[in-house]
Order: structure tokens, then sequence, then C-alpha cells
């Protein structure tokens, strides 16, 4: 694959491992296994009755009629927000912990941000009756209260990341440090697209069941596998790299990756990794990062906690270097708008991560006979909140 | 060339080396070459010098605090090398500096590694840079510029891979305690003693220094019996942290460990 990873750990120029020796026999183990633990018939076999009984899949393809006719195109929507828990997130969670059982590990940790990542890790822990950790920000712990308490409830320990910024940032350095004390008995369960190789390689794969349901069920709707193109919002990027993974290789399929350009790209209120970073080193991975000129680690800002990540996977960095994907930046106003537009006209709530995708429509200016498949990665019930707060300041209380 | 300072020190003195580690400008961002010349003067060894970085993602609380301050005085590693500036004039002690790989790759790792060297920096710890890229990319420019690169190992590193890092390296190889982060108590087990012998019957080239969990006598000593000295960092920063003038927190410091 021309834009898979080589066998270095490289896409192109950006990925690796760039880890202190503490953590290089877990990454290294890792490494060694995780394909050849994937391609087992026996863990294949689980991993698609799990998909399929527990997470809920396949998830439709949806012929969005009036979203579809107010942008003069076909657009579909891949309802990742119909898993269980909420989103795609699980796709990949449920891949970890079949492998963390394999690896003979007895205790999970993860990060997380909006509790996404968190609640999906926590579901399957208890699924596996596996020890559940979660590292998250103290800032997020207080933003996103709903999630703490789903995730105490699942049976997991959040512990609150008090260093740095007590962002997303924090909490991955956390779980990072945790794993180090935790040399042997203890899998760290990554989030999205990024971190030390395999991780980028091993969460894409997980998740790339989007593209490969995406290309059966257009086939059935449309009789060709391939849409013209393929929209999914970027934060760390794992719905996208999975909405995009069996497309990287059909040069006539466009893939739009949408950035959160918060209050504006100029603004330096921003998350627009994409335009805004340049390459170095976050959390073991070459890649594109927001930074000062001294390479100290900023924090973004996005309204969505899902997409306020100071990276990007380096896959995806490797898809905006070399032009592959074409990246749109849209800001927290436009997402709403966009949130609010996909409510009122198919009655579904997208999660605020997902609304800069669905802003990203008007960009893109599809043709009335070419076809948009739009990764709907997650649902809005955990935003609503930040929603109606945002909505009461534009719209004035009700 | 530089790492003769580094060289010159094992050839001179075999064993209870005393390396210690202070983050660049903590607590204040002026104190970095009085803590250097203090060191010197009580005995230190050597010196580790932390780079202060915002996600050091292989530190404890203790060195994690002392780089937000540093950060906050407004340390950088351009900051720095302006301060070690002429302090060859000033101290022989065997300088190394400690950093992540990100704020040096912002500086550009040539010019990092031609600015270290001229004000008189030895040796270098980059923990997050992994071998193959230190073998393609790295180690010829450090070289050139007659830096050593210090290497870790830890009680998971393999026999293989602990020569490969012997062979490798040219100075001494920084001996983790245990699995963890820096600043955690050290606890004498009998797994991280079988550690220390076996490392200690490997019969590497290059001298060990053991790190990670050294925070005062005892520790010191102990670590001394099973290789050539010891790293002491984040006790020393705690020390740092007493009301006293600094040079009198690095010179009461020092008093408890001899």
């Amino acid at each position: 694959m021309e834009y898979g990873v080589n066998e270095r750990g490289y896409y192109g120029q950006f990925g690796g491992a760039f880890i202190p020796e503490m953590l290089y026999p877990n990454v290294e183990e890792l490494r060694e296994k995780y394909l050849s633990i994937m391609a087992e018939p026996e863990f294949q076999q689980e991993l698609q009755e799990l998909l399929h009984d527990y997470v809920g899949r396949p998830t439709p393809l949806y012929h969005a009629k009036r979203l579809s006719a107010l942008y003069n195109t076909k657009i579909y929507l891949k309802r990742e927000d119909l898993n269980h828990t909420g989103a795609h997130k699980i796709n990949n969670t449920v891949g970890q912990i079949l492998l963390a059982k394999r690896l003979g590990k007895k205790r999970i940790i993860a990060e997380t941000g909006a509790g996404q990542h968190g609640v999906a890790t926590a579901t399957v822990c208890a699924l596996a009756g596996l020890e559940c950790i979660v590292y998250m920000g103290t800032v997020d712990i207080e933003r996103q209260r709903p999630n703490v308490e789903k995730m105490r409830l699942l049976g997991a320990t959040v512990v609150p990341a008090t260093s740095g910024s007590q962002t997303l940032k924090d909490a991955t350095n956390e779980a990072i440090r945790d794993w180090i004390n935790h040399p042997e008995d203890t899998h760290y369960i990554i989030g999205s697209v990024v971190g030390p190789h395999p991780y980028p390689d091993m969460v894409a794969r997980f998740q790339s069941v989007i593209s490969e349901e995406i290309r059966k069920q257009l086939l059935e709707k449309e009789g060709r596998e391939l849409p013209d193109y393929v929209v999914a919002c970027v934060g760390g990027g794992s719905n996208a790299a999975g909405a995009f993974y069996h497309f990287l290789d059909e040069p006539s399929v466009n893939l739009i990756a949408v950035e959160a350009a918060g209050l504006g790209v100029d603004s330096g209120h921003s998350a627009a990794t994409s335009v805004l970073g340049k390459t170095g080193i976050i959390h073991g991975s070459k890649t594109l990062l927001m930074q000062t000129e001294d390479g100290q680690i900023t924090e973004p800002y996005s309204i969505s906690a899902g997409l306020d990540y100071p990276g990007v996977g380096p896959l995806h960095a490797h898809l905006a270097q070399t032009g592959r994907a074409r990246f749109i930046a849209i800001t927290d106003a436009d997402a709403m708008e966009a949130l609010r537009e996909l409510s009122r006209l198919e009655g579904i709530i997208p999660a605020i991560e997902t609304s800069h995708a669905l802003a990203a429509l008007k960009e893109i200016k599809a043709g009335p006979e070419e076809v948009v498949v739009l990764n709907l990665s997650g649902r809005g019930d955990k935003d609503l909140n930040t929603i109606l707060t945002y909505f009461e300041q534009q719209d004035g209380p009700k | 060339m530089a790492q003769n300072r580094l060289s010159r020190l094992f050839q001179e003195k075999s064993g209870n080396l005393l390396n210690i580690y202070f983050t660049a400008g903590y607590p204040k961002l002026e104190d970095t070459v009085t803590i250097l010349e203090e060191l010197e003067a009580a005995g230190a060894d050597l010196v580790e010098i932390g780079m202060p970085f915002s996600d050091p993602l292989a530190d404890g609380p203790t060195i994690q605090a002392s780089n937000m301050v540093a950060l906050e005085n407004g340390m950088s590693i351009k900051t720095l090398l302006q301060q070690l500036e002429g302090v060859r004039e000033r101290v022989t002690v065997p300088i190394i500096l400690m950093g992540y790989l990100n704020p040096v790759m912002q500086y550009g790792f040539e010019r990092f590694c031609e600015d270290a060297a001229r004000v008189g920096v030895d040796g270098l710890i980059l923990p997050d840079l992994p071998f193959a890229e230190y073998e393609e990319e790295y180690k010829p420019v450090l070289e050139k510029h007659g830096l050593s690169l210090i290497f870790l190992i830890t009680p998971q590193t393999s026999e293989d891979r602990i020569r490969q890092i012997d062979k490798l390296t040219n100075s001494f190889i920084y001996m983790v305690s245990s699995a963890s982060t820096t600043g955690s108590q050290v606890q004498t087990s009998d797994s991280q003693k079988a550690y220390f012998s076996k490392v200690k019957g490997l019969g590497l080239k290059n001298p060990l220094l053991i790190g990670f969990g050294i925070s005062d006598k005892p520790s010191f000593e102990m670590a001394c019996l099973s290789a050539h000295g010891a790293i002491i960092g984040s006790a020393f920063i705690k020390a740092l942290q007493k009301p006293q003038e600094v040079r009198e927190n690095v010179r009461s410091f020092l008093q408890t460990l001899r």
C-alpha cells in the first residue's frame, strides 16, 4: 500500500517509535505480535462476533435525502453514531481488548479527553473482566462529568491527570508514565491513530472496518464501490483513518480531512494541526504538532473536546504533506450551525466533532451526480450541555 | 575532543562517581551556572543538566514540576547555551545535557551539537531518540562534534540489547534502577539485586551509573556496590526547594552524601 506504514513504522517521513527505553519492551512486544495475533482465525472470529452482536455492526450507510437536496449532491452518512457507546471508538477498544487478553495482560490503561474513548475502554474491560484505569485531565473531568460517571459505573477507576495543562495531552502523558511503571502486566489502549509504532497502524486496522463496510454497502446501493468523496473529522484521526483506509490507494476517491479551526485558524485559539503544526515528536511519534518556536507543545483549542489534540496521527501528516487528502479547517461557529442543520433536516443529532465534517460539505461543492460518504463518527448526546450553552449564548434564552 | 573529559574521569576514578541532575533555569532562570559551579566545588563528579520540556514523559512529579517552573522562568535551549557560554573557564566537571528530542529538533540537531560542543558540553542524554534513527541520522553528527550519547537500560532490557548499546556508546551506560519514572522510591528487592549483578557480570566495556530512585547516602552507597556510580535527580531538585540561598542548598545536600 502506497499510503500504508512501512516495516519501520513510518508513513513517508512521519511515524516511528520515539520512546524512552523504559517503554521499549512493551512497545516491541506489541510490534512483534500485533499482526500475527490479528491474523489468527480464532481472533478474527471472536472479533467479528463481538463487532456484530455487541457493537451492533455493520452500521447503516444512510442516504440522507434532505441533506443531499440542500447541497445538490448525493450524500450518504456512515452511521458510526449507532455503535454501542455512541461512536466509532469502540471498534478499536474491542479489538485491543482481545489483543491484550492474548498477550496475557491483566491490567488496562487508557487516556481520554472528552471521555468517549474512556467509556469505550471501560466498556470492553467490563466485558473482558479486566481492571481498567482511565487517565483524564482534571479540566476535562469537570467538563465531561456524565462520561466520568459512566466509566465509574462500568467499574473503571478514573485518575485525574493534574500535570501540565490538565487535558488530553497530559492524560496521555500520565497513561504513558503508568505504562513505564507497569512494564509487564499492563496493556495501554491508545484511543487514536497516534503514539509510537505500531499504534497508528494497529488502531487504523481496527477502525478500517468502517471503509470495508462502506465499499460493500455502496456497491449494493449505487452499483459501485468507490464514492467520489469520503469526508471525516480529524483530531488524532482515528475515525478518518478508518473511513479512508480502503480508499487510500484509490486515487479517484477524494479524501477530505476536517480539522477544528476553533475560533479561526489565525486566532490563536485553534486545533488545525495540519496548518499550524510543525514536524516534531509527540507521544512517541514523529508527526505534525502545534508547538512554540522552542519546541514546547502548546495547548490547542476547539469547542469539541475530541478534536483538541495538539498533534495528528502520522498517517494524516503524510496524507497532508503528499496532498493525498485535502485538509479543511472548520470553525466552532460553522460546526455548531451544521449540527443544528443535521438535527433539523435528518433527525440526527451529531457529535460536535462530527459536525465539523458536516460543515465541510459546503466547501467541497460536490456535483449532483457525485457520491459523498460522510463518516458520522458519533452522536451528540454527550455534548448536550455544550450545545445548549452555545445556542443560548448565540440566540438568547428560550 | 570534548569527550576526553568523560573518558578521563572514568580512567581517573573507578568507583563512587556522583552524578547530579538538575533542571536548567530552576529554581530561578539565572541559577544554572551558580548550581553548576557549586556542584563542582562540593564534589560532584559529573553534572547532568536537564533542558526543560512541556511534556517530560519519563519523569515523575518532582522533575515535571521543575520543568514547568523553568519554562515559566523563560528557559529554552537557546538561553541555556547562552548561559553556558564561557563556562569552561570556570568549571572542569563533565557536563551532560539531558532532554527530550522535540525541542532539540526545533533548535536544529546539527546546530545544537555544534553550539553545545563549543560551550564545552561533553555528552547528551536524549531518552526518546531511537536506536535505528541514532545510527543512521544522528551518530555522524554527534561524532563530528565530539559528543557522546548516553543510552539507558532497564531491568526489562534484554542482554542482546544491552550488548548492542554497549557497542554503540563510548562514555557510560545509564542503568535505570527499576521500572519507573524518575523520583520514585527505590525498593531493594531480590529481582533488582539480580538485575544489578546480571549487568555487572556482562563484562561491558562502558562504565555503569545507576539512576532513578537514588536519593540519599544509603541508596547512593548501595548503587555504588553494583556500579561505577550513581545519579541523583529528584532528591536534589527537592533540596533546591529549601528556603536557603541556592549555593547553601547545593552544599548542604552534597554534604549529606559523602
